[in-house]
């Protein structure tokens, strides 16, 4: 969908500005629905592609995502942009730097239409946990999006932008794209700088594209990634690859691994699914494999260890202080108080309890106990050996098959409020998305058909820093899907 | 279990205030969750080490050197009570 809206560009079809239009056009028709976006920056978009339309005229060679119009979710910082991350605590917050991808992608011309919606924080997988209202799934509004980058795939799905960024923690991208009938990539950990994301979980976070095609996944790939020494310790050399071009199509004598443990106990219709998505493999000539992941059953609990501890540190700077709401300047607030009366200490409880929602705060405690003393090795010293496990097991794995393929999520999308009620049974959603990052290989969704009316997707997981394998093995399933 | 005294406790470490009614719902949920994590004590950890984080770098470094700031008005901005160009605080002595 990129490379046809930038040979229309460069062949004089469309203008950029046009373009950027008639998606903003698209979002006043649609997103009164959906609501994808938290804010719209039309100004800073009509500019981006202004300066497009320029550099067209003049003759000037463009970039293959010059002009394109995107979604950015909104835990990733725009200079000058409004950057919630769905909390109220956010809600005046002002972004003072660029995030580096997004450095990247203005350097790329790219054109940013807006901020979408997300759980509060990309805790939760159903964008029900924004502090703004949920939005929905554009197949069947009663439905959600999934999440936490529930915003980023309806804004794809629902044709309000070609593309957007998401972030992924434990399968934040992946999970809403299967619900909404997109594609969605979480690179390895290190691929994409963190700089400017909103941190969650630092050892697991990862930004990834989600978009219509898996040649508009690669694209957005080779735009972002790349090492970032200065801002991102973490952050991998650059691979200097443009993972577009290595999308043949060719998979015959790739080994594909089925997790034993995985198909047994799915639900009938994911593993007709499934069944489908395998026998095509068979006729492009990939080899099929059992393989065993005996540790991977612990994956959950350990990401519920690991995940809320590396969130009571990353957001203790959340305290009414430095930047955000201070109590004194929460409107809605039926409490009385008398602010000259607050001490420090009581700032700080007043406005992490206004400012943050329920499941956030959940986390932040739950992680506080897991590290507090006592209950260090009982929890967070446990959960990070079990982590070791888990890894070796994706070793041996991946010294056996070159890819892995699970469901991407255990049922396609489901009613808003369904799973609201019971604190675990959201966070069963992630049991085959979670283990991509607990041991950071990279992980695609592609769609894999309907379960009645609603879109589903397969997950396949590659080796570490293999994204151009696993884009082409994704790639060449989606165009004989 | 997570009791009602030692959910008023994390909550006090976390820097959250909370009502008792939000006391009550803490405690039950993170007790329902503490209860389920109690799973990985079935895993035999002898001679595993823990991993931390998956990439493994280590001490990655750079340079001390300053660096100019340009946009030190928006960070200002950001002050939820800004006094001169400095961010007020209450007095903590």
């Amino acid at each position: 969908m990129i490379r046809d809206l930038h040979n229309k560009l460069i062949n004089k079809e469309i203008t950029a500005v046009q373009l950027a239009r008639q998606y903003f056009d698209n979002i006043e028709k649609k997103d009164k629905d959906i609501f994808a976006y938290l804010t719209l920056t039309k100004e800073m978009a009509l500019q981006q592609a202004k300066n497009v339309d320029e550099k067209i005229a003049k003759g000037e060679e463009i970039g293959m995502l010059a002009g394109i119009p995107g979604a950015i979710k909104d835990n990733i910082c725009i200079r000058g942009t409004r950057t919630t991350a769905a909390s109220k605590i956010l809600d005046n917050y002002i972004a003072p730097y660029d995030a580096s991808v997004i450095k990247k992608l203005k350097e790329s011309d790219a054109v940013f239409l807006g901020k979408t919606n997300m759980d509060e924080f990309a805790m939760g997988s159903s964008t029900e946990k924004s502090a703004y209202g949920a939005t929905k799934n554009p197949s069947d509004l009663e439905r959600v999006p999934g999440g936490s980058s529930g915003g980023s795939a309806a804004a794809v799905a629902a044709d309000e932008a070609v593309w957007a960024l998401g972030s992924d923690t434990g399968g934040s991208i992946r999970q809403p794209a299967s619900f909404c009938g997109v594609v969605g990539l979480k690179p390895t950990y290190g691929r994409v700088s963190r700089y400017g994301l909103l941190a969650m979980a630092s050892s697991l976070d990862q930004i990834g594209p989600i978009t219509r095609t898996v040649e508009d996944a690669a694209i957005i790939l080779s735009e972002i990634s790349g090492e970032d020494i200065q801002n991102d310790a973490t952050s991998a050399k650059s691979s200097g690859k443009r993972y577009e071009k290595f999308l043949t199509g060719d998979i015959r004598n790739v080994k594909i691994g089925l997790v034993r443990e995985y198909m047994e106990g799915l639900e009938e219709e994911v593993k007709k699914n499934m069944e489908t998505a395998i026998s095509k493999f068979k006729k492009l000539g990939a080899e099929i494999r059992e393989i065993d992941l005996p540790y991977a059953r612990y994956a959950l609990p350990v990401y519920y260890i690991i995940m809320p501890a590396e969130v009571s540190s990353n957001l203790a700077r959340f305290d009414g202080i430095k930047y955000g709401m201070r109590v004194f300047d929460f409107k809605d607030s039926n409490i009385d108080f008398i602010p000259e009366d607050k001490n420090l200490l009581e700032i700080y409880l007043d406005s992490r309890c206004y400012g943050l929602g329920e499941e956030v705060k959940k986390r932040i405690m739950l992680g506080t106990y897991t590290l507090s003393s006592g209950y260090y090795d009982a929890y967070y010293l446990r959960a990070q050996k079990v982590r070791t496990l888990i890894r070796q097991d994706f070793e041996k794995a991946f010294s056996e098959v070159d890819f892995i393929l699970t469901p991407t999520t255990p049922s396609p999308a489901f009613k808003f409020g369904e799973k609201t009620e019971d604190p675990l049974q959201m966070y069963l959603e992630d049991i085959f998305t979670i283990t991509a990052n607990i041991v950071g290989v990279p992980a695609i969704s592609v769609p894999s058909g309907k379960i009645g009316s609603l879109p589903m997707g397969i997950q396949l997981m590659g080796k570490w820093f293999d994204e151009e394998g696993l884009l082409n093995v994704a790639y060449a399933f989606e165009q004989n899907n | 279990m997570i009791s009602i005294e030692q959910t008023k406790h994390i909550a006090g470490l976390s820097r959250i205030g909370a009502t008792e009614k939000d006391i009550d719902k803490f405690s039950h949920d993170l007790s329902v969750i503490l209860d389920w994590m109690k799973q990985l004590e079935e895993v035999n950890l002898k001679g595993v080490e823990p991993t931390a984080h998956i990439s493994g770098v280590k001490n990655v470094l750079r340079e001390d050197k300053v660096k100019e700031f340009l946009n030190e008005k928006e960070i200002i901005k950001l002050f939820p009570e800004e006094k001169d160009g400095y961010d007020k605080v209450k007095s903590i002595l």
